[in-house]
């Protein structure tokens, strides 16, 4: 393991449970490692497969979605659709030659700001230990115009 | 006026695209007679210096079917695109890479070492391998095309003004593309010529899609005789038409079959494996992780599943090389 290795890791957190829970970690004054570019989204069953797999393109060596405990979703069931579309798009990942263990779905509610500092910390700690997946695609290479 | 000048090429494909123009069968005569097919190795005998002795953008129109693998195919295509105005991206493969484009799911060192190494069904001389110059005695050199390490689109090699989906293309899409070239009706560059809707939406079978479509397994297609009249993703089987491109006027499913996604993904979508994964897992009705391990365990190939016809069109086109780690 390359001991200087800092992960890059996009975290899509949900509107009303993840983001605020990191909110309150951030008035709490709580610490977490500083490897995680949040993106706040609605729900996390706003959270297209496609937005993982660009994350993925992008650089991102992890991505950690967040969302509500079953039963508190906002919207009845977000959190149901992607509970089934992460643990799907995990079985496909390793075909593409990507670890499923780069992908992590936690529910955190909006009290658990320790949680969420822990759960930061120890995904940070596993892609550590997976090592950087940057495989930098060759943008203009793979460029594909149509939508 | 002189006719227009139309080439046809091929490149990494199966042949059906060819098919798929002769398909057009008698409706094939006046559009023969309406254009000057100036290039169509398949077809006709032309070779590639009749194409180098052209001027520049003298053909009109060059439709080109194939992903691109070889250095062969590259040069081709970037040759038509020198001498010609518009270059159609004809069928599956040029659009979205294909079937062929599966195959980056790994690369060539692994293709060419299972080929000429491993493969059972190798013969006498296992130090066979591909070269790219050979010195024949009579011959001198004879040169082989590069074997590139991976698939890519037409567009991803040259600059592409139409797409014509479909695997093949349907005989109608094409002659209506071609119309529309003739009457120079053309939509804004860079469009697909063929339906914006879902496959659902020409499907027969729309009525009887519930209006909350949920399921409780998956079924795969050598496991059930599907009813004949009821929406097969209904039945449990993995039909694509949701996220699918209209166009073939749901010609697997009238044979009852279920969609695979050939004519690619609607306009917003930008992976449309991502976007067909999506859709079928949105679609199991349970919460419980060993339930849903256990039905999808029923998609054991994914990759070949949702990305069947786009991997190289795909955010993430070919399987990472694993670094040493």
């Amino acid at each position: 393991m390359n001991e200087d290795f800092e992960p890059r890791i996009v975290g899509m957190f949900c509107n009303w449970c993840t983001y605020l829970a990191a909110d309150l970690a951030g008035t709490s004054r709580m610490k977490y490692p500083p490897n995680v570019h949040v993106v706040r989204t609605m729900c996390s069953g706003r959270v297209d497969p496609q937005l993982i797999l660009w994350a993925f393109r992008c650089g991102a060596d992890g991505v950690l979605v967040g969302g509500c405990h079953f039963g508190d979703c906002h919207y009845q069931e977000g959190n149901h659709k992607a509970f089934r579309r992460i643990l799907l798009l995990k079985q496909l990942l390793p075909q593409l030659g990507i670890e499923p263990e780069r992908l992590r779905l936690e529910w955190i509610s909006a009290a658990e700001a320790d949680r969420l500092c822990a759960v930061i910390a120890d995904f940070r700690e596993q892609i550590r230990q997976l090592g950087p997946l940057r495989a930098p695609l060759e943008e203009e290479k793979m460029e594909h115009v149509p939508a | 006026m002189s006719r227009p000048k139309v080439a046809f090429y091929w490149c990494a494909s199966c042949g059906g695209c060819e098919e798929a123009v002769v398909d057009l069968a008698e409706n094939i005569l006046p559009v023969v007679e309406a254009v000057d097919i100036v290039f169509w190795p398949v077809a006709l005998d032309f070779k590639r210096k009749d194409v180098e002795a052209l001027e520049n953008r003298a053909i009109d129109v060059a439709f080109i079917n194939g992903a691109i693998r070889l250095s062969e195919q590259e040069e081709m295509a970037k040759l038509l695109r020198e001498k010609s105005k518009l270059v159609v991206a004809y069928g599956t493969c040029a659009y979205l890479g294909g079937i062929p484009g599966l195959a980056n799911l790994t690369d060539r060192e692994s293709i060419l070492h299972y080929v000429y190494r491993e493969a059972p069904s190798l013969a006498a001389n296992p130090d066979t391998m591909p070269q790219e110059h050979v010195r024949m005695a009579e011959d001198g050199v004879l040169e082989l095309p590069h074997f590139d390490d991976t698939v890519r689109t037409l567009d991803q090699v040259i600059d592409v003004d139409y797409y014509i989906p479909g695997c093949p293309p349907l005989p109608q899409l094409t002659l209506e593309a071609v119309q529309k070239i003739l009457k120079g009706e053309l939509p804004p560059k860079g469009a697909v010529l063929a339906p914006a809707q879902a496959l659902c939406q020409e499907c027969e079978r729309n009525a009887s899609k519930p209006e909350r479509l949920m399921i409780s397994d998956i079924k795969r297609v050598h496991e059930v005789i599907p009813d004949a009249k009821t929406c097969l993703l209904a039945q449990g089987l993995l039909c694509l038409g949701p996220a699918t491109r209209g166009g073939c006027g749901a010609l697997c499913v009238q044979a009852n079959m279920p969609c695979t996604g050939c004519f690619g993904p609607l306009e917003p979508i930008r992976d449309f494996g991502g976007k067909a994964l999506s859709l079928v897992a949105s679609i199991v009705d349970s919460t419980d992780e060993k339930v849903l391990r256990e039905c999808f365990a029923k998609i054991p190939d994914p990759a070949g599943t949702f990305y069947r016809y786009s991997l190289p069109a795909a955010l993430l086109p070919q399987r990472r090389k694993i670094n040493a780690r």
